[in-house]
């Protein structure tokens, strides 16, 4: 982070410090990302280049295809076909390890919150108690090292999960509707840390559906409808001036097209 | 009902003596069948991580062949344990039948399929739960075997006690392979089959209160063992 500039500007800010369209610049790209499923495409032909640094937003319909996109490119899931390019190389399971993800709903062990981080560690080859330590201190988790971590609130537990991901210092991190369901206290303690790690040079691509955290956070969008990429833009760009009549549709908080069908059916 | 009450008490006097014959037929039942358990969870919770945790062709066949030998009828066990193990059998030169390692491994070969059926579907269960977590990790199979063995370890101190169940209670594989020999292989079934086809019901009696205690303080150990962890968020 730059003097003088706040974190939300440090999250929003990677437009203007990147040079778009140079391949040396994109920290994860994907061609013609296909992923079918009972014979359909849930996943239909999107290409993304995400440049470093700052944070994406992937906002969309439920089931537009949105979670589904990032445990694509995260590598969770194969396509079945096109291709994802990390630094201009196919993504493999060695860069995985340079990336973390976060889940709606916290995937924790049956061990105390410390052994979490720890154990997360650990499965990249780092054995380093303090580091761990240091991770919950830095998302205000240290007085719970010790606590079950399956006992912990939902803002606590997602905090942990955030301290999992970034004690190992990812490149780029996947947050899939990490604030769902939280209080507002929880969501903007989430966000700091977001930010700071933004800040710390982690890129961030973010699924939500909290428009407000869309704006606040992020320094461009990816609308996705029904698997295809309806729109990308930067964020101000995007909210002031959707080009897709979807994209319109839903911040102007209307049912798409496909919906209305289904409910005049009904 | 007077001769039932009688024989009771005086089963109940039996075991308070702890007659040297008594406390040996106990401790022999105990050994063989905490040995087999352990065995028996040594293979079977592998088996069942393994099943657990892979993906491969023929896997869904492998599972539904470990099911079924749930079911394996103990004498069975016992007479192809006994065949192996017979002068004329190929391991017949080992000398084990009529031991007590013959009735260990006939009671492993019962319980392992019970522990691996068992343990696969709790292991199962958490592995559903853990796997995007563990491929965004991208721990490897070995990883995740070591870790769904640890995180599900209270469950599976339940599939062992299933497991040493069904081994103490067993009674018709370690009589074909120990032969109920005196002072060698008599456990606390064969002996109370014996004792009762004899009419001595209070021997019979007194050993299968042991066995019930036995059972009643495993059972109640690891239900307050579950309980303690469930309620610290362990398991």
């Amino acid at each position: 982070m730059r003097d003088g500039e706040t974190k939300a500007e440090a999250g929003r800010g990677h437009l203007k410090l990147v040079g778009a369209g140079l391949p040396g610049h994109h920290a994860l790209s994907c061609r013609n990302l296909t992923y079918r499923a009972g014979g359909r495409p849930l996943i239909d032909g999107i290409s993304l280049d995400l440049v470093r640094g700052g944070i994406t937003a992937v906002i969309g319909y439920n089931g537009a295809g949105k979670s589904l996109l990032l445990r694509l490119l995260h590598g969770l899931i194969r396509p079945s076909s096109g291709e994802i390019l990390w630094h201009g190389e196919a993504l493999s399971p060695a860069h995985r390890k340079l990336q973390a993800m976060v889940f709606q709903k916290p995937v924790l062990l049956r061990r105390n919150a410390l052994d979490n981080v720890v154990f997360a560690l650990a499965s990249h080859g780092i054995h380093d108690r303090e580091r761990a330590e240091d991770a919950l201190f830095r998302v205000g988790l240290a007085d719970a090292a010790g606590r079950a971590a399956r006992l912990l609130s939902g803002g606590e537990q997602q905090r942990l999960m955030l301290a999992m991901a970034l004690a190992r210092a990812p490149q780029l991190l996947f947050l899939d509707e990490a604030t769902a369901s939280l209080d507002p206290a929880s969501i903007q303690a989430i966000e700091e840390i977001v930010l700071d790690a933004v800040a710390a040079g982690t890129k961030v691509v973010m699924v939500t559906h909290d428009l407000g955290q869309a704006k606040r956070l992020a320094g461009e969008v990816v609308f996705i409808d029904r698997g295809r990429k309806a729109e990308a833009a930067p964020t101000d760009s995007f909210f002031n001036n959707p080009r897709s009549a979807v994209a319109q549709a839903y911040l102007e908080g209307r049912l798409p097209h496909q919906f209305q069908i289904h409910r005049s059916q009904a | 009902m007077q001769d039932f009450a009688r024989a009771f008490a005086d089963s109940f006097r039996q075991i308070l003596a702890l007659d040297a014959g008594f406390v040996e037929i106990v401790g022999l039942s105990l050994r063989v069948s905490l040995t087999a358990t352990l065995l028996s969870c040594l293979i079977g919770l592998l088996l069942g991580a393994w099943l657990a945790v892979a993906r491969f062709s023929g896997r869904q066949a492998l599972i539904i062949l470990v099911n079924a030998m749930m079911g394996l009828p103990p004498v069975v066990v016992g007479l192809f344990v006994y065949l192996n193990l017979s002068r004329a059998g190929p391991f017949g030169w080992l000398g084990l039948l009529y031991t007590p390692t013959a009735m260990i491994l006939a009671q492993t070969i019962l319980i392992t399929p019970i522990v691996a059926a068992l343990s696969r579907q709790v292991l199962e269960d958490l592995h559903g739960e853990y796997g995007e977590h563990f491929a965004s990790l991208g721990l490897g199979r070995m990883g995740q075997v070591r870790a769904i063995l640890w995180d599900g370890r209270y469950s599976l101190i339940t599939v062992a006690l299933a497991a040493f169940g069904r081994s103490v209670a067993e009674v018709g594989a370690v009589i074909i392979v120990g032969g109920n020999i005196e002072h060698l292989t008599r456990v606390m079934t064969t002996a109370i089959a014996l004792e009762t086809s004899k009419g001595n019901l209070q021997l019979a009696m007194a050993l299968g209160m042991v066995l019930l205690v036995i059972a009643l303080a495993v059972n109640g150990l690891v239900s307050s063992l579950r309980l303690s962890a469930s309620r610290l968020g362990y398991a």
